[in-house]
């Protein structure tokens, strides 16, 4: 932290010199101030993906992270992730069927980003909080692929009692501090929650997830400043999928390209990842939970991540173009990568995988008979939960 | 006269007020590609980004420049397209625009028209299907317009362009297919004007937004068994036609208000209370209200269904209260 308040003093002291002095010695400052910033005061590079850094070929260089992991690790990786896309399909047919109605957001192309993040908490104490685009971000928790499917559907069996649907389910057991429909509404929230446990004297600490579109909210930096005040033990992940809606990040955003900067006047460390690549967003998840365990404040991470899907389901997605989608898709796609990685590497087989498939098949498609099979919520209930139940 | 929607209606609206005035502009999240429900459409490509500007999302600060904007005399139109989404930005509005010209003596004041879609809307759950219009009603500086027709959406839009106060313009969500006759004239409306929907001696029943036509429907059927509703339309609940109002109770001597919001302190509430104050020994039944019970909207599509008033309910309660007098 005291590097980043050095970048930024000396950034500011080149600005009022570069006034009288000529130009190349403000260059220079600048420069030395990113290279600062990124490696944000964790402990090995490995984790900040660079621009530079990106040019690898994905395959090799998960490849090369996977010889930290043991297999059964990388396994479990695929399948979470797996897990999220396929439930995520069965969600998107079931709106088309008229089976869920209402604001549906879908993860698909981003599941490494909470998948890889989970697996580096791995601790019960920990919560996670995050938006609309909520679905797998619960699955990742481990609450059911049933009840989060039944709420879809608004059903009794669903998480919210079908009084939420899509974009607000919550689960004590999980930690899970809801789905908010609010764009930026959980930023100060998650703050809240990891204060508490503080408070509390509780080991966790928070994730908390946000769009590049929420970045732009003013509570985000509230919540910054008041975090980095009280060294709160919060991550900020935010999730950059390219889009707010139809607004592409660079059109919203400014310095667009270093969101995980946005912190630096706090002196709250941030880190650039490729969210498409699970095993970087888990190393670098790693690095920044031991930081934040042990009470250095907050955390801001970046995950160069992309929606495939419109931004829900009644987006026609025509503020880009088809290419870029198939692009990503088929250069980046994070589950493909792995599952190439795996078979290359001879960690799995196509049978081994075939049996995943199948498992990760089964479970959604048992969620989506539970889904449509749950009862729809009883008209009493429509006064339940208002307030606190009289005994 | 040309049938037009209440989408498009509201955006010929604005349109013809910025072709008239160059101080008027737009801005609010994804105008430039049209607006979420399209009520931009087309808008940018004709006025260009500066005027229809795009917004990051950042409604306490869209909100708040607008007021800074509308001090400096330019006419901002700002959309926050779910009255949900504009409650990150309500300090702006009550705080600062709503007082700004009182506060300061009369020098300074806000022409700003602030546009929050309200209402129920598919399966949109509680943080996106609130009517929050009673909120604004309640504070001083503040105009309120509550449009129901494509011809009032254009009428009254233009008036609230050319307000030299802050208006809060909520249309209903529910509303922007519905077709009607918008005349050719493109003179603005008039503000706290009520409209007859029907008229009718029985019973008068008052409404505004999306329940408007839900009565208008139950008078039909009510007509039918021989009941005359006269039905009301308020368009603007600030300023309010009282006086429609009370002439219209008068000679009905029954009350009945109609609306989506939650019933508990809506506006409802101040007009069964001026009615009762003026009017108490002219009344034949007591005055009633209906709206949504104080609870926050379900997802699940029967929770939601209970809380939305029918055309069923208002048919039951002018029945009700037209045989107690009988
Ligand atoms: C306060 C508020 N403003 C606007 C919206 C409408 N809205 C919903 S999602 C969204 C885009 C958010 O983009 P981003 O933060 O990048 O998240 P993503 O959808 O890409 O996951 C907008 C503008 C909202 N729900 N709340
Ligand atoms: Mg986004």
């Amino acid at each position: 932290m005291a590097t980043s308040q050095q970048g930024g003093g000396s950034a500011a002291r080149s600005k009022t010199a570069a006034k009288s002095a000529p130009k190349a010695p403000l260059k220079a400052p600048q420069k030395a101030q990113r290279k600062t910033r990124a490696g944000g005061g964790a402990k090995g590079r490995s984790a900040v993906t660079r621009a530079a850094e990106r040019k690898e070929h994905p395959v090799e260089r998960l490849a090369e992270r996977a010889k930290a992991e043991d297999r059964a690790l990388l396994i479990k990786l695929y399948e979470d992730m797996l897990l999220i896309r396929r439930f995520e399909e069965k969600a998107g047919q079931m709106y088309g069927m008229g089976l869920i109605g209402g604001f549906c957001h879908l993860y698909i192309g981003q599941e490494a980003v909470v998948v890889g993040m989970q697996s580096a908490l791995a601790d019960a104490s920990d919560a996670v909080v995050t938006s609309y685009r909520d679905h797998g971000h619960m699955l990742a928790t481990g609450m059911e692929a049933k009840g989060v499917m039944a709420e879809l559907t608004g059903r009794r069996g669903g998480y919210s009692k079908g009084k939420g649907g899509s974009m607000h389910m919550f689960s004590r057991e999980r930690k899970f501090f809801g789905g908010h429909g609010i764009v930026g509404a959980q930023v100060p929230i998650g703050t809240g929650v990891a204060f508490a446990m503080k408070y509390l004297e509780e080991p966790g600490l928070c994730v908390t997830y946000l769009g590049d579109g929420a970045v732009n909210q003013g509570q985000v930096y509230e919540s910054f400043n008041m975090a980095a005040l009280w060294k709160i033990p919060v991550i900020y992940v935010i999730e950059n999928n390219k889009y707010g809606m139809g607004t592409a990040t660079a059109r919203a955003a400014a310095n667009s390209q270093e969101l995980y900067h946005r912190g630096q006047a706090y002196g709250i460390p941030g880190l650039q990842v490729d969210g498409m690549d699970v095993l970087a967003v888990r190393h670098a998840g790693q690095e920044v939970i031991e930081q934040v365990r042990a009470g250095k404040g907050p955390y801001i991470m970046e995950m160069q991540t992309y929606r495939y899907r419109g931004h829900s389901m009644s987006d026609p997605a025509k503020y880009r173009s088809k290419e870029e989608v198939q692009r990503m898709r088929s250069e980046h796609d994070p589950i493909d990568r792995l599952r190439q990685m795996l078979l290359q590497e001879g960690h799995a087989d196509e049978a081994a995988l075939k049996e995943i498939d199948k498992r990760v098949k089964e479970i959604v498609t048992d969620a989506a008979e539970f889904a449509q099979n749950s009862p729809e919520p009883d008209p009493s209930e429509l006064w339940t939960d208002v307030y606190t139940a009289a005994e | 006269m040309p049938r037009l929607s209440y989408l498009e209606a509201g955006k010929l609206a604005l349109a013809e007020e910025m072709r008239r005035d160059p101080l008027v502009w737009a801005v609010g999240e994804d105008l430039g590609r049209g607006g979420v429900f399209g009520q931009y459409r087309g808008l940018a490509e004709e006025f260009g980004p500066a005027r229809i500007s795009d917004a990051p999302i950042s409604e306490s600060c869209i909100m708040g420049a607008a007021v800074g904007a509308a001090m400096m005399g330019t006419r901002p139109v700002v959309e926050m397209r779910f009255s949900d989404f504009a409650l990150c930005a309500v300090d702006e509005l009550v705080n600062q625009a709503a007082k700004a010209r009182y506060m300061f003596g009369g020098q300074s004041h806000v022409p700003l028209v602030v546009r929050e879609p309200i209402g129920i809307w598919r399966s949109s759950a509680a943080q996106h299907s609130q009517s929050l219009e009673a909120w604004y009603a309640h504070i001083p500086g503040l105009v309120v317009v509550v449009p129901s027709t494509p011809a009032d959406n254009r009428a009254l839009l233009k008036a609230a362009i050319r307000c030299d106060d802050p208006v809060v313009y909520m249309e209903h969500k529910n509303l922007w297919a519905l077709e009607g006759e918008v005349p050719e004239a493109a003179e603005p409306g008039e503000l706290g004007k009520a409209r007859v929907v029907r008229a009718g001696g029985d019973v008068t029943i008052v409404s505004w937004s999306a329940a408007v036509h839900t009565c208008a429907a139950a008078a039909e059927s009510l007509a039918g068994a021989g009941i005359e509703a006269e039905v009301l339309d308020l368009r603007t609940l600030w300023p309010w036609d009282r006086e429609a109002v009370l002439a219209s109770v008068e000679r009905s001597g029954r009350l009945l208000v109609v609306q989506e919001a939650v019933s508990v302190a809506g506006f409802g509430a101040e007009i069964a209370a001026s009615v009762a104050e003026a009017l108490h020994g002219a009344l034949k039944a007591p005055v009633r209200r209906l709206g949504a019970p104080r609870i926050p909207i379900s997802y699940a599509p029967p929770l939601e269904d209970k809380v939305r008033v029918t055309e069923a309910m208002v048919v039951e309660a002018v029945r009700s209260m037209t045989a107690a007098a009988a």
